[in-house]
């Protein structure tokens, strides 16, 4: 009973000292009470679908984030990721009768191994140069998914895969916590050792390497985990949509996954996610003006970044926090001092 | 016999559509350092325009081809002064900026004209047959005007004073911006004049395809294809590129079984060989890493 109290006193001062001082931090925990709560607010299915498959989005743009936001290697075919682990589900799903929880994680690891495919060759290119490679790469595999119809069902599609959970708040669940706790890892790698060498990566590649990193094995390690990460969202998809057909592969959704993360600000995790809650939902429910959506979305887009150009969720973040000049803490913007060292924030 | 020929004819025309439009491409991109994803919905816009000067307003073809390339010229310039200028200094927003401009070109095509399929009547009727094999005087005069464009842009590019700031601004921007170019003046022609391109391309190949609002992908994905093939920002790579893709995808179409559907994927696949032995393309510079 003491060990109890003790922990919940311990979580009231982490919570007063450390969460409620940053706005910042209050919005991820307002984000998190959101997600989780949404049911009890809504019974409307047609809800309940929309942010299914904004979660489903976002641990893709996470993932895209984590590989072209972070590193540097700009990539334009991450579409073919996602279509790998919503093929390699699917088909694992329907020849093999394995139950979703087995097929999603195999689909993901097809998709490292797709990381792996397109990382090789990319390695020796940069910039501009990858960016347009690996634009080929999905377009290469929708091509053979035309030739072969028998076996990848052509322009129709895979059909007949079994549903993720037996009601549509079972899957909301699912996906919801699957799309907290993979985003928080993503959050999490980024912050660690490997983040950072991810970053310098971006920064300076030659510098990395003159200071002994082994910068094509931290490379490919980046292309291995987004695979991973869009793999597991292209599964979730097909066991979700219980179809995979030729449009998860799209130029299309190359291109969206781009906008959503450079929307949101890249190389910052919780931009694209924010991003992807923005303006998907945003775009579904503007069903009432249906020929006018994609041209809204992309006006809003346009709009929006010829006065962030940094990304709408960097801005906020620029707006409503301060950088403390002398011990880098961050404090909220109305502080005259900062929190931690007392210096004054101008 | 007849269809060695058939993948010449088809390979040439291919190859001159992708050139005029990789060419151009490459020009924004070296000038003013834009990826430009809409490029290739130029093209689409300048093909629409013709289909609705000829259909709605009952011109001839020639005057509509001139309409439509001075109206993609001033959309070009127009987008690039309001939306694009501002933000240059930010790659990752640029890059996004045309993303999203040619999907709002494709959403306005889709609400004005509906999605469905659209064609456009042929310059001029006929056909000649030489070997078994049909060709088209409408083929004929896509590839002559085509070449026509293409030896117009190499003498402005050589011969003129303009020519020479464009050529000099995608050398070394500072450097050009200190001997008294007008940097950003040079980067709105080089738009001006690349989207032009396109706009032509999409004219003259406009009757030999089929109009609808997604036509700018495929091209789009070919376009950048080539230029990486040749190399970024080489215009003589970007020509040798155009032809390679261009003659790839015909024999692909008519030698392979199922070739329509394989066609793009062996010839990117062909790009992805080129650059695992030469990173750089085939007639790059690479550029060195602005640090």
């Amino acid at each position: 009973m003491k060990l109890i109290l003790f922990y919940l006193r311990k979580l009231f001062a982490v919570l007063k000292n450390e969460v409620l001082v940053l706005p910042s931090r209050v919005a991820v925990i307002i984000f998190f009470l959101f997600i989780l709560l949404l049911p009890l607010f809504t019974d409307d299915l047609y809800v309940l679908r929309v942010f299914t498959l904004a979660s489903i989005f976002a641990i893709f743009a996470a993932s895209w984030d984590l590989l072209s936001g972070f590193t540097g290697q700009l990539n334009f075919g991450h579409a073919l990721f996602f279509g790998v682990g919503a093929y390699s589900a699917a088909l694992i799903n329907l020849h093999w009768q394995l139950a979703p929880w087995l097929s999603i994680p195999l689909g993901a690891l097809i998709g490292v191994a797709a990381g792996l495919i397109v990382g090789i060759p990319a390695l020796r290119l940069k910039g501009t140069y990858l960016a347009l490679t690996t634009l080929a790469f999905p377009i290469i595999v929708t091509g053979l998914v035309f030739t072969f119809p028998d076996f990848t069902g052509g322009e129709l599609g895979i059909s007949g895969i079994q549903k993720l959970a037996p009601t549509r708040i079972h899957e909301y669940y699912i996906i919801s916590i699957l799309m907290l706790g993979l985003c928080t890892i993503m959050w999490k790698i980024t912050d660690s050792n490997t983040g950072i060498i991810f970053h310098a990566i971006r920064e300076d590649e030659i510098a990395v390497r003159a200071s002994g990193v082994n910068t094509t094995r931290y490379k490919l390690l980046a292309f291995c985990l987004s695979g991973f990460f869009a793999g597991i969202a292209g599964g979730l998809y097909a066991h979700f949509m219980r179809i995979a057909g030729p449009s998860v592969l799209e130029i299309s959704l190359s291109f969206m996954v781009v906008i959503w993360a450079m929307f949101g600000g890249a190389a910052t995790i919780y931009g694209p996610i924010g991003a992807v809650f923005f303006l998907y939902p945003l775009v579904e429910f503007m069903h009432v003006i249906q020929d006018y959506r994609t041209l809204m979305f992309a006006f809003v887009v346009l709009l929006v970044l010829l006065f962030m150009p940094d990304g709408l969720f960097r801005w906020l973040r620029e707006k409503i926090e301060t950088e403390c000049p002398r011990c880098k803490v961050r404090n909220i913007a109305t502080r005259d001092t900062c929190r931690i060292c007392t210096a004054p924030l101008d | 016999m007849s269809i060695i020929l058939d993948i010449i004819v088809m390979g040439l025309i291919k190859g001159s559509i992708y050139a005029l439009l990789a060419i151009s491409f490459s020009l924004i991109f070296g000038v003013a350092r834009i990826v430009n994803i809409a490029h290739t919905a130029f093209y689409m816009v300048a093909a629409y325009c013709i289909y609705t000067v000829t259909n709605y307003m009952g011109w001839s073809a020639v005057p509509a081809m001139f309409v439509a390339v001075i109206l993609s010229v001033i959309l070009g310039m127009v987008i690039y002064k309001v939306f694009l200028n501002p933000i240059r200094e930010h790659e990752g927003a640029v890059l996004i900026a045309t993303m999203a401009i040619a999907m709002v070109f494709q959403e306005v095509m889709t609400l004005f004209f509906s999605g469905s399929f659209l064609s456009v009547p042929n310059l001029i009727d006929g056909y000649f047959i030489i070997f078994g094999v049909k060709v088209f005087y409408q083929q004929l005069l896509t590839l002559c005007a085509a070449a026509l464009v293409m030896v117009i842009l190499m003498i402005f590019l050589f011969k003129t004073k303009l020519g020479l700031a464009l050529r000099s601004t995608a050398q070394d921007r500072e450097v050009a911006n200190l001997m008294g170019i007008n940097e950003s003046k040079v980067a709105m022609i080089t738009m001006g004049i690349a989207i032009g391109l396109a706009g032509f391309a999409g004219a003259i190949v406009v009757p030999l395809e089929i109009l609808e609002p997604h036509m700018w992908a495929t091209p789009l994905v070919m376009m950048m294809a080539v230029v990486v093939l040749g190399g970024l920002g080489s215009l003589k790579g970007s020509f040798v590129g155009a032809y390679i893709m261009g003659f790839t995808e015909a024999m692909v179409v008519f030698l392979s079984p199922q070739g329509a559907f394989l066609k793009i994927s062996v010839a990117l696949l062909i790009m992805i060989i080129v650059l695992l032995i030469r990173p750089e393309g085939l007639f790059g510079v690479y550029f060195e890493e602005e640090r």
